[in-house]
């Protein structure tokens, strides 16, 4: 903190109060540990203290270094945090896809990875662990860093907030580890993609309405005249999943010192409720996030203008409108009343074209450069990701009719859906942007090695395949043996009989599963050469109009 | 693809003005909006004609499915409740309906296998039928679990489908145990025994219970220490005997396995054994008379009886 008095023109009163917060929490997180009513609620203040007292002290250590130099120097874009979201998703996307192949082994082999006397490494806790490194670990490192990136492009403009977007990004990544630890130490909330208890949601909110902040803060000193579509749906991403964040996690903690919380809602409200978050953390998480990636880097690396403008209108108000109503379609001939089932699938089905109408216009972003399918494999991932989205997009409404939902709810087959969307759509546009950005932001010619990206990418659509293919399999079996009846209406199969008819179709999906985290491995391999500028990764020299256009310093060439 | 469209509507939705410098794409001869953020442009395309279209169908779709089906609560004229659409259609009610057709097709099997005994239920062919169709379904809810979908067992969990039987194999001794459980508590007339745990409660030494070990091998026709048999054959007889009889042939009134054949419930391995006589099993079975109707009992009866084994 010494330097923060000397330059009266810097502003570097965020990095004062940020400092003092990270403080504060620290702080408070000792004294919940010290007066902790479980185990579990002390271990977990405990690494929340040593992981925001680590924060604090590094700040301390970096701003004491900083003499006088403008640490927020407007004239040049925030990429060191870039760098940092980088690495991070390299990081707990391995770590989420490992554990996905951990559980896919204990699914095909229960005895497998069992210990009874271990109870974190039953696969109660290890699916939780797995579904939040890879959606939120994992493609929310993708998200920030790359809505970090993108909005500072497209609006001219340096990262809003000074020290802020760095209190996000740290606080992030608190969260991820204090939900891990919990989902391994038994704590839950028991909702799906909401695992974390009352103190991880609280932490959470205020990181993400700082998130919101920021992103805003840069949209509103931004030298274009317009907002980039990307940005559009970065914002829409942002501000739904915090509206959903906190209305799905509304609980009472039972102690201010306890991990347990009571929801306030209740039976089918309570149901409900967690559906139009899960539904529409699909829509916002791993929807219109991950479709502003796109709009950005395929024209970006096609070098194309974007299809239609019209279009993009279009779809973006109608997905945005639309998807937040279609959660009932999740709780067909349950308790819900009828009347919010027939929404649910009616806005489904009304989903399909405005889900579309983001593949039309990444894919036609293209035309004029369709041989970057044949030569450039990053181009290739992408594109392969918006066919897998528009598959996924086709078959989601499809199974929310209720005659289709009532052979596919419950069964594998909806294991095989979610799948196709996360590793082909959420996991291919991420790869396709991480494969643009390391050589971007660490100033290199090209990636360490192509052949590598085209490993990466062949190996990966063969497990995405062997995945697909085999829950397919394994849901249609199971789910036309479960209404499988004898001729005086007894029910033909038991359970125990569905899950033996599996076992095959397990063991192609956990071999699927290890292809995908092989070929996440080759990536992180290819990326990490990158950074160290070996192979075709030579440093890259810019030319003076180049250089002009990677600083916000210069007016638009409008 | 050309444009469509007149350039007054065209003004509606792009950001082009009249003042503004006509950018056009090379490659597609279509417009741009005349923005550039960070090189990227975007054409001025209109909306995919047939992306437009079954956008429309599927909204026309939806209504036409909201008219028909329950679908809009909360409005001035459905009281509170929601509109019930033309079709009337309602979930509960066809359940219901369901259910209770299916119950009327059972009934006359069902009472059926009330009034006939166990014997007539197994040979009458039809009530046989439904006896297995019934039974079949009940063992795969209720009995899988443990006895295997096939009534093949597991270490700890007896074979249905051999002819070894710890208490009764006829049909109105399944029936028995089915209805009354294995040491059910609560059930006064289950079956019920204790075998003593010998090394964990301290009633014997434990190279006593080695010895004993070897002699149980001993009893299944196997190669066993010699010096330890003999040590051992006073304890069976003063311990042992009274249930699993002296020549080691068990007693099925009292659920006493016979030590003598190749059958074994927690495993041959001596460690097994000796883990047996040291903490003894004693394991349990619900009573199910309870939880499952008279005439689902005695369909189970006769399927468990059919799997081969039944005496």
């Amino acid at each position: 903190m010494a330097a923060t008095s000397l330059m009266p023109r810097r502003d570097t009163s965020s990095i004062l109060i940020v400092g003092g917060l990270l403080a504060f929490f620290s702080l408070l997180g000792i004294i919940i540990a010290s007066r902790a009513v479980d185990t579990a609620m002390s271990i977990q203040a405990l690494t929340f203290a040593a992981l925001t007292g680590i924060a604090f002290v590094t700040l301390c250590l970096w701003a004491g270094s900083l003499v006088d130099r403008d640490p927020f120097d407007s004239r040049e874009y925030e990429d060191t945090i870039v760098k940092w979201g980088v690495a991070a998703s390299t990081f707990w996307g391995i770590a989420g896809l490992l554990v996905g192949v951990i559980i896919a082994l204990q699914l095909t082999w229960p005895t497998l990875f069992y210990f009874a006397e271990h109870g974190w490494t039953n696969f109660g806790r290890l699916r939780p662990l797995h579904t939040s490194a890879v959606i939120f670990a994992f493609g929310g490192n993708v998200l920030l860093a790359t809505s970090f990136y993108v909005v500072q492009r497209t609006c001219r403009t340096r990262l809003a907030g000074g020290m802020w977007p760095w209190f996000v990004f740290w606080g992030y990544q608190i969260f991820i580890v204090l939900a891990a630890t919990g989902y391994l130490l038994g704590v839950t909330q028991s909702k799906e993609y909401a695992e974390p208890e009352w103190y991880v949601d609280w932490w959470l909110t205020l990181v993400w309405v700082i998130y919101l902040l920021v992103f805003l803060g840069t949209l509103w000193k931004r030298k274009e005249p317009h907002i980039y579509v990307a940005n559009w749906f970065y914002l829409s991403f942002i501000v739904t999943i915090a509206m959903l964040h906190i209305v799905n996690n509304l609980s009472v903690p039972v102690s201010f010192t306890g991990s347990k919380s009571v929801q306030v809602f209740a039976g089918v409200q309570d149901a409900m409720t967690q559906w139009w978050y899960g539904h529409n953390a699909v829509g916002f998480f791993l929807t219109t996030g991950f479709l502003a990636i796109m709009y950005y880097f395929i024209p970006k690396r096609a070098e194309r203008p974007v299809y239609s403008y019209r279009l993009s209108i279009v779809h973006f108000w109608s997905l945005i409108f639309i998807y937040i109503w279609a959660g009932p379609h999740h709780l067909h001939y349950t308790a819900l009343p009828q009347w919010a089932q027939t929404l649910g699938m009616t806005f489904s089905i009304m989903l399909w074209m405005p889900s579309w109408g983001g593949m039309i216009n990444g894919v036609m972003t293209l035309s004029g450069a369709w041989d970057k399918l044949r030569t450039d494999p990053v181009i290739r991932m992408m594109i392969v990701s918006l066919a897998f989205y528009g598959m996924a997009t086709f078959e989601g409404p499809l199974m929310s009719v209720r005659a289709v939902n009532a052979l596919s709810h419950y069964t594998e087959w909806g294991i095989g859906h979610v799948h196709s969307g996360a590793l082909g759509w959420v996991g291919y546009i991420s790869f396709g942007a991480l494969y643009c950005l390391v050589p971007w932001l660490w100033k290199k010619q090209a990636l360490y090695s192509k052949s590598l990206v085209e490993w990466h990418f062949w190996i990966s659509t063969i497990g995405i395949l062997f995945y697909m293919i085999s829950m397919w399999f394994a849901g249609i079996t199971e789910g036309l043996m479960w209404r499988a009846y004898n001729e005086f209406g007894f029910l033909e199969y038991s359970f125990v009989e569905t899950v033996e008819a599996k076992h095959i179709s397990y063991m192609i999906r956990a071999l699927g599963g290890l292809l995908y985290f092989a070929g996440a491995l080759i990536m992180s391999y290819n990326l990490f050469r990158t950074t160290l500028g070996h192979g075709e990764a030579s440093p890259r020299e810019y030319s003076p109009s180049e250089a002009s256009r990677r600083t916000p310093a210069l007016q638009p060439a409008e | 693809m050309p444009l469509r469209g007149s350039p007054s509507k065209m003004k509606g939705l792009s950001m082009t003005n009249e003042n503004d410098i006509k950018d056009v794409d090379a490659h597609s001869g279509v417009e741009t909006t005349g923005h550039s953020w960070d090189g990227i442009k975007e054409l001025n395309n209109p909306l995919p004609r047939w992306w437009l279209y079954i956008f429309y169908g599927c909204i026309a779709w939806a209504v036409v499915y909201m008219v028909l089906m329950p679908a809009l609560p909360a409005l001035p004229f459905t009281n509170g409740s929601h509109t019930p659409g033309l079709r009337q259609h309602s979930d509960r009610a066809i359940v219901n309906t369901t259910m209770a057709e299916v119950a009327e097709t059972r009934r006359t099997e069902a009472n059926a296998l009330l009034s006939a005994s166990l014997e007539e239920i197994e040979t009458d062919r039809d009530l046989q039928q439904f006896a297995f169709a019934m039974g079949d379904s009940l063992f795969g809810d209720n009995c899988a679990t443990c006895h295997g979908s096939g009534g093949q067992g597991s270490k700890g969990y007896p074979n249905l489908v051999d002819d070894v039987w710890l208490w009764d194999g006829t049909l109105e001794g399944i029936e028995y145990t089915l209805r009354h459980g294995i040491r059910q508590e609560g059930d006064d007339q289950t079956r019920f025994s204790v075998m003593p745990r010998f090394g964990a409660d301290g009633l014997l030494e434990v190279s006593d219970i080695r010895d004993l070990t070897q002699y149980v091998v001993h009893l299944s026709g196997r190669e066993a220490d010699a010096e330890a048999i003999s040590r051992a054959a006073p304890i069976y007889a003063a311990q042992c005997a009274f249930c699993h009889g002296a020549e080691g042939l068990g007693d099925r009134t009292q659920g006493a396995p016979n030590l003598t054949d190749a059958e074994w419930l927690y495993g041959s391995e001596t460690s097994e054994i000796y883990d047996t006589i040291y903490n003894a099993r004693n394991s349990h079975m619900p009573a199910w008379s309870g939880r499952l109707s008279e005439a689902e009992i005695k369909a189970l009866s006769v399927y468990v009886h059919s799997f081969g084994g039944g005496e």
